[in-house]
């Protein structure tokens, strides 16, 4: 077996997924810490109250309640970094054009399907693909549209008079509000779903996140020995 | 041979755990230089209460720097807070708090005057009946709450400005801040100039077209739509100018000085 190195994720690329966890992970935090001074949002269906965000005992064992003036806080000088992070992320896969493996294609959507039915193992065959599948493509770029959407909705909750636009834009302040608590919701699940895939596609896919390649091996090339010339 | 000793070329081998080394380490490295980082933040010493308290030194330097930048960036008084017609304000308006106004207080609004204390230590008292006697503004805009709800309200008074001009307070219109009291003393506000002197900040008096109650700070509070509810101080005793920020009930507590929108 002949081992070779295929290049995988880019340095810059590394850089920005490692720095935007844990710059999520406190906006998340602080964020709840924000919530839970007026925690009013619940799942409902024809008046029917599913779920409420969220039960008591998840504040208690987070810590979370009596702590708006620090979740403010932290929120408003990570929110920075966060955003830095974002712009530099975009900018760099736009110019470096990676963006070319992360774009959903027409042919995404239909195989997404196909992707979804072959990881539930009810499928066997996975449709072919180039650095990213289907479903990826849709998740890393739905993902980007999330975060620019958490910091529209943000910066309209944040300066609502000043950015009255972008609070326009929202449909209004309260409205605003319940999308950027939406979208964080939505982390929460890519979150989820992101560390079962990490985990089940191996070490080797891990490690790539962070050498940036992966090893291949691959058969050495048998000599030929039936005299005939090879090409 | 030759004399000088030729480098072989690394292995792939070589390549791969070269690369995986430098990698693994520059992120272990990192990962723990960001949890000490974390930590020394989390962790840092408090602030000594002043103007502003209860917050981390470091957070605190960090964020005097980044909102006051926003806000020399983004402030602009020409930004008007949106208004509603009067049919969408809210009949049953929200009542949070009542610091500085607890109705186990004796509180004789027949009595009450707004006392106005000049930099040269002049008094100006003024009634409510005379405030009446200025031109009334009328404003119906979604009031904001730092713990984040929002409700469309109501609200009629004098406008802050109206107010300045018709007690030749120019002089006093100069200074950076304004400060507002109630008559106990236990809630007090500063607000800076601009959004003072905003042109939808008023001192209301009537709330849905009925004078105040007295749970919403009768007979007269401040409605200043550019800022947080916290900045709404109700029932106003004094007020009095300065260059140095005034006193702040909820900056001392750790929020946000400005508490700008």
């Amino acid at each position: 077996m002949v081992k070779k190195i295929k290049e995988k994720h880019s340095l810059a690329m590394r850089w920005c997924h490692w720095v935007n966890f844990p710059m999520l992970s406190i906006m998340i935090w602080s964020g709840m810490l924000i919530y839970w001074a007026d925690d009013e949002y619940s799942v409902k269906l024809f008046g029917h109250t599913y779920f409420t965000f969220f039960p008591e005992g998840f504040y208690n064992y987070f810590n979370i309640t009596h702590r708006l003036w620090e979740g403010m806080a932290f929120h408003f000088l990570f929110m920075w970094f966060f955003i830095l992070n974002g712009i530099f992320y975009v900018a760099y896969t736009l110019i470096s054009g990676e963006w070319r493996e992360l774009v959903p294609q027409k042919k995404s959507f239909k195989e997404a399907w196909l992707v979804l039915l072959h990881d539930l193992h009810i499928r066997k065959m996975a449709p072919p693909q180039n650095k990213y599948n289907a479903a990826q493509r849709i998740a890393y770029t739905a993902i980007i549209i999330m975060g620019i959407g958490s910091v529209i909705t943000g910066l309209a909750i944040y300066k609502p008079v000043q950015f009255y636009y972008l609070t326009w834009l929202c449909g209004g302040y309260h409205a605003a509000r319940i999308i950027h608590f939406m979208l964080t919701i939505g982390y929460v699940f890519f979150f989820v779903i992101h560390v079962v895939q990490v985990f089940l596609a191996g070490w080797k896919n891990f490690s790539s996140a962070i050498t940036g390649f992966e090893v291949v091996e691959t058969q050495p090339k048998v000599k030929k020995t039936d005299g005939k010339k090879e090409n | 041979m030759v004399k000088k000793k030729i480098k072989k070329p690394l292995t792939v081998q070589q390549k791969i755990n070269r690369r995986t080394f430098l990698s693994f380490g520059i992120f272990g490295t990192a990962a723990v230089g960001g949890v000490l980082g974390w930590r020394w933040l989390y962790n840092s010493p408090y602030e000594v209460k002043g103007i502003t308290g209860n917050q981390r030194i470091p957070l605190r330097r960090a964020l005097n720097k980044t909102e006051l930048a926003v806000r020399r960036f983004l402030y602009n008084e020409n930004h008007l807070v949106k208004t509603y017609p009067k049919a969408m304000a809210s009949k049953n308006v929200r009542v949070n708090s009542d610091i500085g106004i607890e109705a186990e207080k004796k509180f004789d609004v027949a009595a009450w005057c707004l006392q106005v204390k000049k930099p040269n230590g002049e008094m100006l008292n003024v009634t409510l009946d005379e405030l009446r006697t200025l031109p009334k503004t009328e404003i119906v805009y979604d009031f904001k709450c730092v713990e984040g709800w929002d409700q469309i309200s109501y609200w009629g008074g004098v406008k802050f400005s109206d107010f300045l001009n018709h007690y030749n307070l120019h002089d006093q219109a100069q200074l950076q801040y304004v400060g507002m009291e109630t008559p106990d003393k236990t809630y007090y506000v500063g607000i800076d100039m601009p959004s003072a002197i905003h042109p939808q900040t008023i001192m209301a008096y009537e709330v849905n077209a009925r004078p105040l109650p007295l749970e919403h700070g009768a007979p007269l509070r401040l409605i200043i739509p550019v800022k947080y509810g916290i900045k709404n101080l109700k029932r106003i005793g004094t007020i009095t100018f300065s260059n140095t920020r005034p006193r702040d009930y909820w900056a001392e507590l750790g929020y946000d000085y400005y508490s700008g929108l």
